[in-house]
């Protein structure tokens, strides 16, 4: 049993790194070699940290862990509340995983203002962490809210030479949702006068207030995942976002609109949720189908990827509505491979862009042959991508397929077209840059990764195997809190079990 | 034993592939080729056990995934079907194995070769030996995956790379099927575990279910769906575009994905569901009727062909065609037997092939060959072999499989068998005058082949020719040996429960009632075939000329593979590129964008 207020320490430690910097003073040189070091060693100490309350973690309850509560604001019914369960403590782990696999791919690639920089990641290591543990709606909203300032930074400051388009784009789009979120936010503290997370996802809201606010909230989350039609911020976002930049913004800021679904929309809003499906599913098969084409003509390898990060999330959104124990289980299982696999895929861009400072596919061709790891790197988080079974990227999407056939087959069948052209538009990708004959002087004097990368992709490689090959590590601890929020929703919706009651 | 049988393919793959700096070339053929001898000689002994002394057995590994009422392990189910399947498999990767050693001596990603090798055995051997649904699909794709990498081997040639893509997209389109096919099976069945669902067939054949707003038949449905990912994998007409392209790829490759570890998989599967497939007569009769098609179709392609890789290639299609006819009416025996006894001979047809190859430099056009005999005897008598038994020649492997099949679906009495019967008896025709037109052109007639390349033509060293040897062995005895097993008396006692026929669907049974003249005409038909092509090619060399002048528009219809590629291309590939590029810089830049953030656009964030 852990004693100590393990969650807060996960999520302010990385704040007090960051105050840590500012205190450190020499010259440039030392300024950064230290700043860098403290932020290593402080996102490494959280990630243990975070390792070590997965140990202690229940596995088969279904209720909040670690739960610390003080009262905060009274007036507004609102305290400080954090804790876990099934469902968030996996994305804790992703974020206190990812950010010192950013840390250690910015090392080199970062050279001006490094100090700020590493206090923008870990600034924005205690908003993720704080979000995926709030319990109170105004912390949620607070934490929600300040992921946004730190990547704005990152894309606006460190970013290519559109980045203060990009950066604008990224900021109003998201701050659009959030706004109508507060709204909602407050909405719900009308009708309750309560502000507690775990409360409010018993209540039962008026079907009639349900569906503005389950609309509210839609909107916000849409644009964080983001969906059709309010992606486009996300291929500019990307290409000009420094590589650590990307990971981050797909490997953790994307969930967070997944996760806002699987918290907020089906416990709280049951009965709108399920009124809404239909429009999730049109606008996810739409997703699958529409952006994975788009993804075929890209001529950059970054809005490629990005535009295939839109297409698998668009497995996630399925998922979570077919609201069956596979396609919920898939949908979050998705997140979190996805979460890897195309961090991975980002780093693997950082890679080559590091050393040719371009993102135009056809500049590349021929790596295989004086970069044969990179080469093998690339094929495997590739492969993952595209979901080939005995990697993590296969489980998600297989039974995100079978929980939907059992809703709906024809969403089934559009949805698994994107298997197809998934395969496509990697598989195109990957022959461009990687295959074909060596004929560019400037792409021959590329060197093979290095120590330092190698060592960032191993822990990702044996994830991505461990969860294709053994997935009940992970699948058997989130599977209480996921049957919870089912049960929740059947019984709002008085639905027993839905065998073949649609076409 | 049953999991040396399995996994030690893998790990050779694992230390070849990982420490190849380390071993060097000759540690990695080592590693694989002795891993690989393990598991041939492990499943020789399975097979002895299982099959002869009828002991099956499944070995559950470990959970893999389990969520809600799915529940599936990692599994090594080793009944009679999958004993042979694995003999077949690890049987002929120890052929090609040790064939590859001195073919790719000079090739410096050997290492790497042979690991891909290994692991492609591996991922046949995970399908074949699977009990469950999905790990079926995981040896699926990953055949379909090595077979990608193997077939863009030599990855700085275009085509070669383009080849592989082809390979790998369309078994997707294949896979598409097959995976909603699986999602149906655990709709209906409530599990993916082989027993558990068929057990329950019976009982659930005439249930209907809504597919995309209509009623179907639910077995029919599964079935359907599933052949969907046969097509893929065994090259069926539709989806066979990838297989003659395939031939890029390293020669022994070609054998291995030809005679063991890819387009059989297809046969395998519909052989391994024959509890779901009984009950679904009208899907068998669709599998009938392509399969007769797809043997007539290819048949007609090798013979305009002149590469010597794509006419074997072609031949391959046909014959699984032949196989697939015969699971539609229902004489599962009788298709594996084929797959049995083709691996032997196909195998041997490619390395003899490739050891053609290898003589003339690289070259594979048949046109630049002729009157090798002289000079590579022990290859060109490894090509007769491999031909007779391809063609059907009296006592040799392919006479007894193929007539069974032939005299199966005669003796089905459907319309449909009779069907596949005339068809198949026109491929057989074809099939021996393609076989003795390849070997007259190649090895007979006067010597087309440039001087250089002359000076250096040498028959291939005894480890090239040593596998050929082996296989020889097999296609010369498979079929007497196998018959009486396979197909014949002892054949319930043989195959167990691991194939299921309904007793009025027993064509096999049928067959030996047939009349006289229907087990000699494919014989007959043969001999003929052989016959005509001596004429073309050998007695008036300008015949085959003239014809293909007088017959202009089906020649060159034959020529393009009657056109599927080119129609691929115009009504899928092109416009599907079309279409992307019109919803990025229309759909995404024009109108979302326009709508989105028109409003946006105040000063400082005009976009650049």
């Amino acid at each position: 049993m852990i004693t100590f207020p393990v969650l807060s320490l996960i999520i302010f430690l990385p704040l007090l790194g960051a105050l840590l910097m500012f205190c450190v003073r020499g010259d440039e040189k030392s300024v950064t070699d230290n700043v860098k070091s403290i932020a290593l060693v402080t996102t490494l100490v959280v990630f243990a940290l975070s390792v070590y309350m997965f140990t202690g973690f229940d596995k088969s309850s279904a209720d909040f862990q670690f739960v610390e509560k003080f009262d905060w604001l009274p007036a507004l019914g609102s305290s400080y509340k954090m804790g876990v369960d099934g469902i968030s403590i996996f994305f804790v782990l992703l974020s206190t995983l990812l950010t010192p696999i950013c840390i250690l791919a910015s090392w080199e690639s970062i050279k001006k203002r490094v100090r700020e920089y590493m206090m923008a990641f870990l600034l924005l290591e205690t908003m993720m962490i704080g979000m995926f543990c709030a319990l109170d709606f105004v912390l949620f909203y607070v934490f929600f809210e300040g992921v946004l300032l730190p990547m704005f930074f990152i894309i606006g400051v460190w970013g290519g030479e559109r980045r203060v388009y990009a950066a604008f784009k990224f900021f109003l789009y998201t701050l659009l949702g959030s706004v109508l979120m507060l709204l909602a936010i407050l909405l719900i503290y009308h009708q309750s006068g309560t502000m507690d997370i775990p409360t409010l996802m018993q209540a039962s809201l008026p079907p009639g207030i349900q569906k503005w606010l389950w609309l509210a909230f839609m909107v916000s989350f849409a644009v964080k995942i983001p969906m059709w039609p309010v992606h486009t911020w996300l291929p500019d976002a990307h290409v000009e976002a420094p590589t650590a930049g990307s990971v981050i913004l797909a490997g953790i800021l994307l969930k967070m609109g997944g996760y806002g679904f699987l918290r907020i929309s089906l416990p709280m809003l049951p009965e709108a949720s399920e009124y809404f499906i239909p429009l999730i599913f049109s606008l996810s098969v739409i997703a699958v189908i529409y952006t994975s084409l788009v993804a075929l003509v890209q001529e950059d390898i970054k809005k490629l990827i990005a535009y295939s990060s839109v297409a698998n999330m668009g497995f996630v959104t399925i998922g979570i509505f077919s609201v069956t124990t596979q396609g919920m289980q898939g949908a979050m299982f998705q997140m979190l491979s996805h979460g890897i696999v195309v961090s991975a895929l980002f780093l693997c861009v950082g890679v080559v862009y590091d050393r040719l400072h371009t993102l135009e596919i056809a500049r590349y061709g021929g790596l295989v042959n004086n970069m044969p790891r990179y080469a093998t790197v690339f094929m495997i988080f590739m492969l993952a991508s595209i979901g080939l079974p005995g990697t993590s990227g296969f489980v998600g999407e297989f039974l995100v397929l079978i929980g939907v056939y059992q809703v709906s087959t024809l969403v089934a069948f559009l949805t698994a077209t994107g298997v197809i052209l998934g395969a496509a538009y990697m598989l195109y990708l990957y022959k461009r840059v990687v295959f074909g004959e060596l004929t560019k002087a400037d792409v021959r004097a590329m060197t093979d990764i290095n120590a330092r990368e190698v060592a960032i992709f191993v822990p990702l490689i044996a994830l991505v195997f461990w969860m294709g090959i053994y997935p009940s590590s992970f699948i058997n601890p989130m599977a209480p809190a996921i049957e919870k929020v089912i049960t929740r929703y059947n019984d709002a919706n008085a639905i027993s079990i839905p065998q073949g009651a649609y076409p | 034993m049953e999991v040396i049988a399995v996994f030690s393919p893998l790990l050779g793959a694992l230390i070849a592939g990982l420490f190849s700096k380390q071993l060097g070339a000759k540690g990695a053929n080592f590693v694989t080729c002795a891993m690989i001898t393990l598991a041939a000689v492990c499943s020789l002994i399975l097979f002895k056990e299982i099959s002869l002394e009828k002991v099956p057995r499944t070995i559950e590994l470990f959970t893999w995934i389990s969520s809600g009422a799915l529940n599936v392990s990692w599994a090594l189910r080793f009944d009679q079907l999958a004993a042979v399947m694995v003999v077949v498999v690890n049987l002929i990767s120890y052929a090609v194995h040790y064939y590859s050693v001195d073919y790719m001596r000079n090739d410096d990603a050997r290492a790497r070769f042979m690991s891909y090798m290994s692991l492609f055995t591996f991922a046949m051997l995970m399908l074949v030996t699977s009990d469950n649904f999905v790990q079926l699909f995981f040896g699926w794709e990953g055949v379909g995956l090595m077979s990608y990498l193997l077939i863009g081997f030599w990855n700085k040639k275009e085509s070669a790379n383009n080849a592989a893509i082809k390979a790998f997209v369309i078994n997707r389109i294949g896979d598409f099927g097959m995976v909603l096919g699986i999602m149906a099976v655990f709709f209906v069945f409530g599990t993916l575990n082989y027993d558990d669902v068929f057990i329950n067939v019976a009982s659930k054949k005439d249930t209907v279910v809504l597919f995309l707003g209509h009623q179907f038949n639910v077995i029919n449905l599964i079935c359907a769906l599933l052949f969907v990912g046969a097509m893929g994998k065994s090259a069926q007409l539709g989806l066979h575009t990838w297989l003659s392209d395939a031939t890029e790829c390293p020669t022994p490759v070609s054998a291995l994905i030809h005679a063991a570890t890819m387009v059989t998989a297809g046969v395998f599967m519909v052989a391994r569901m024959s509890p779901l497939y009984e009950y679904a007569e009208p899907v068998r009769e669709f599998i009938t009727v392509l399969g007769a098609m797809t043997a007539f179709v290819a048949a007609t392609i090798a013979m305009t062909q002149f590469d010597i890789k794509r006419v074997i290639a072609y031949s391959t299609m046909s014959q699984l065609g032949y196989m697939f006819f015969a699971l539609g009416v229902s004489a599962y025996g009788a298709a594996v037997f084929h797959l049995f006894t083709h691996a032997f001979f196909k195998a041997l047809l490619f390395l003899g092939a490739g050891s053609v190859i290898h003589a003339m430099s690289g070259e594979q056009d048949m046109r630049k060959m002729g009157g090798l005999y002289r000079l590579i005897p022990r290859t060109y008598i490894m090509m007769w072999i491999g031909n007779l038994a391809l063609v059907g020649v009296p006592f040799f492997a392919g006479y007894y499989s193929k007539d069974i099949i032939l005299e199966s679906s005669y003796a089905a009495h459907s319309f449909v068998g009779q069907f596949a019967y005339w068809v198949g008896i026109a491929a057989a025709f074809m099939t021996a005058f393609y076989s003795w037109r390849l070997l007259f052109l190649t090895f007979h007639g006067k010597s087309r082949v440039s001087h250089h390349v002359l000076e250096n033509v040498r028959e291939s060293s005894l480890d090239m020719l040593a596998p050929l040897y082996f296989l020889a062995a097999g296609a010369v005895c498979a079929g007497w040996w196998g018959y009486d097993f396979f197909v014949g008396e002892y054949r319930f006692d043989f195959w167990g429960s691991s194939l299921f026929v309904l007793a009025d669907n027993d064509s096999i049974l049928h067959a030996r009632y047939v009349p006289e003249w229907v087990k000699l005409l494919p014989t007959f038909i043969g001999c003929m075939g052989i016959l005509t092509a001596y004429i073309f090619y050998i007695k008036s060399t300008s015949l085959p000329e003239k014809i293909a002048g007088a017959s202009g528009v089906i020649y060159s219809f034959l020529c393009h593979k009657w056109y599927f590629d080119e129609l691929y291309n115009k009504i899928v590939v092109v416009p599907i590129f079309f279409i992307g590029k019109k919803l990025w810089k229309i759909g995404d830049e024009k109108i979302i964008d326009g709508i989105h953030f028109s409003g946006a656009r105040v000063k400082g964030i005009r976009k650049k």
